[in-house]
């Protein structure tokens, strides 16, 4: 028993747990959106985007959280601007922003240097570094998100079921996808230095695919992509203590492992309760659009 | 009757050539109109522009003031896969206001009430892909109703489904029709649908004619709008469209035929 809570004795071990449950939820409830709207691959471009913001606050000597936070909420409102123009796409608008942000970034550390062990942090993470400040930003972000799909669920919900019949519905769409996006670039920021940017796509997208695996209800899918979040942050780290492996490659880990378990448990030969299902057996219907477009 | 949405020599664009161009249109209270057409006429681009959604390039929309606009689209055109129970879709268009995530008790006993009027009672836990074709048409139905829409567009309402599912939708949209709604549908589907509605569009980019079916199927303007000769038949008053095979070799007869196209999904 002793050595099952002997990482808990731990202050870093402690901040390092907390951060990555809570960063976890919050990648949960974000991700929801970004794979309901077809949009995995924003967070991957995003994150590298945030980066460049990253090395260019640490050259200018601005606090990071401001200075990528501001980049990344321009860098995510300039996506879902280019992305409407429909001559382009989200994914070709993702593309170009991104790319060049990161690239700015590489380019200020060739030329200013002095970024090596940040460089580090921000591109695999570094959770167990974490600080006080860094537990109660993602906090502070985690009640926004919150907050933001408390207050306009159905508005979100609309936007990304149906933009142009909630458009006319009088939805100002344009303005949640912006709000969206902010939230979005906002999850990032906070979370890059716990989870690193090359991992930050996975705890967005896998908790939230998995959640849909098991369920069929927008609601129901929002608060188990949020416990799953939570679940792999906690194990994650937890487990990367004993493993002595990288706790952001085990957070992510954790999750491709829930995911694999509930893509078998929904699959042809379901083991799980058909309250608890995502597919159906009714195959007379025409396939989807492949949604894509921005947040 | 009042007008409730009128269009004045309306063009619009997706940024190259027009896809409407000098459109007028009239939308009364009481109307139910069917624009017809071609793919890529211009017959989604025109319910857009009756929605307001789409910003002409030149002309003007106006709606008359509290003109509440519902709109049914394309069965193709929705992520079936997304998870929504048909009372969550239903509900999507509740009124805004309210500062928690869950609808009142009003709303959901309004969408339940839609459900049972328009034959869908009891479905509303199921998720959206567990419908047939017809019920799926009918919760996009409901969830325009939701809005107490005074005019109801419908993109293509009957493409995709059979004749039975057809006569189910054609006889709901009837019913709201009788009960004061204005409605106006994109149709290709000549004989099955637009030749039983009062008021029909024929659009190719442009109008190439308006009016009563019997006014408007005509040879003269089908060949206008298809750029392909067709006969047009009576039967029982009613403009019937007949495809002709004579002058193929391998065909001897005529064959009456509903003018159908295959292809959906363009914003035609």
């Amino acid at each position: 028993m002793d050595t099952l809570v002997e990482p808990f004795q731990y202050g870093f071990f402690r901040h390092a747990i907390e951060v990555a449950t809570v960063a976890g939820a919050l990648c949960g409830l974000v991700g929801v959106y970004v794979v309901l709207r077809g949009m995995s691959y924003i967070g991957h471009g995003l994150s590298h985007a945030i980066f460049g913001g990253a090395v260019a606050s640490y050259v200018t000597k601005i606090n990071f959280y401001v200075g990528a936070g501001l980049w990344g909420i321009v860098s995510a409102l300039l996506i879902n601007k280019v992305a409407r123009r429909r001559t382009i796409g989200a994914d070709a608008a993702i593309g170009v922003v991104t790319t060049a942000s990161f690239a700015v970034g590489l380019a200020l550390i060739s030329r200013f240097g002095g970024f090596t062990r940040n460089f580090e942090a921000a591109l695999f993470g570094n959770v167990l570094g974490v600080t006080a400040t860094d537990v109660w930003v993602v906090v502070g972000v985690a009640l926004f998100a919150a907050a933001v799909v408390f207050f306009c669920y159905r508005e979100l919900l609309f936007t990304t079921f149906d933009p142009e019949v909630a458009e006319i519905s009088g939805v100002k769409t344009g303005r949640f996808d912006a709000l969206l996006a902010v939230t979005l670039a906002a999850t990032i920021t906070a979370t890059m230095n716990v989870l690193g940017v090359t991992l930050i796509a996975a705890t967005l997208v896998i908790p939230a695919v998995t959640a849909r695996l098991l369920t069929n209800r927008f609601a129901l899918m929002l608060g188990l992509s949020v416990g799953l979040g939570a679940v792999c942050g906690f194990v994650g780290v937890y487990g990367s203590y004993y493993l002595n492996i990288s706790s952001g490659a085990s957070v992510v880990l954790t999750g491709v492992l829930l995911f694999a378990i509930a893509f078998v448990a929904s699959g042809p030969t379901r083991v799980l309760p058909s309250g608890l299902r995502s597919e159906s057996d009714v195959d007379s219907v025409p396939l989807p659009r492949e949604p894509s477009r921005s947040v | 009757m009042s007008v409730l949405v009128e269009l004045e020599r309306v063009t619009c664009s997706y940024g190259g050539e027009p896809v409407l161009v000098n459109v007028d249109l009239s939308v009364r209270a009481g109307d139910f109109i069917g624009a017809v057409g071609p793919s890529g006429s211009g017959k989604t681009t025109l319910l857009k522009a009756i929605a307001g959604v789409i910003k002409p390039i030149a002309g003007r929309v106006k709606h008359e003031r509290g003109v509440t606009v519902g709109y049914v689209p394309q069965v193709e055109t929705v992520n079936w896969y997304f998870p929504v129970t048909v009372r969550e879709a239903v509900l999507m268009a509740r009124r805004g206001g309210r500062f928690v995530p869950w609808p009142s008790k009003q709303d959901v006993i309004e969408a339940d009430q839609i459900l049972e009027r328009l034959g869908l009672g009891g479905l509303g836990e199921r998720h959206i892909r567990e419908l047939s074709g017809g019920q799926q048409q009918r919760v996009f139905i409901g969830r325009a109703l939701l809005r107490r829409a005074s005019l109801l567009l419908l993109d293509e309402p009957t493409s995709g489904i059979d004749v039975k599912t057809r006569h189910e939708i054609m006889h709901v949209l009837h019913d709201l029709h009788h009960d004061g709604i204005a409605i106006v549908l994109s149709t290709h589907d000549l004989n099955g649908i637009a030749a039983h509605l009062p008021q029909l569009v024929c659009l190719n980019r442009e109008v190439i004619a308006s009016g009563a079916p019997h006014q408007v199927v005509t040879p003269v303007v089908l060949e206008k709008l298809y750029g392909a000769p067709l006969e047009v038949l009576s039967h029982s008053g009613m403009p019937v469209v007949v495809e002709s095979y004579d002058e193929m070799a391998d065909v001897s007869s005529s064959a009456v035929i509903p003018l159908r196209e295959g292809h959906h999904g363009h914003p035609g």
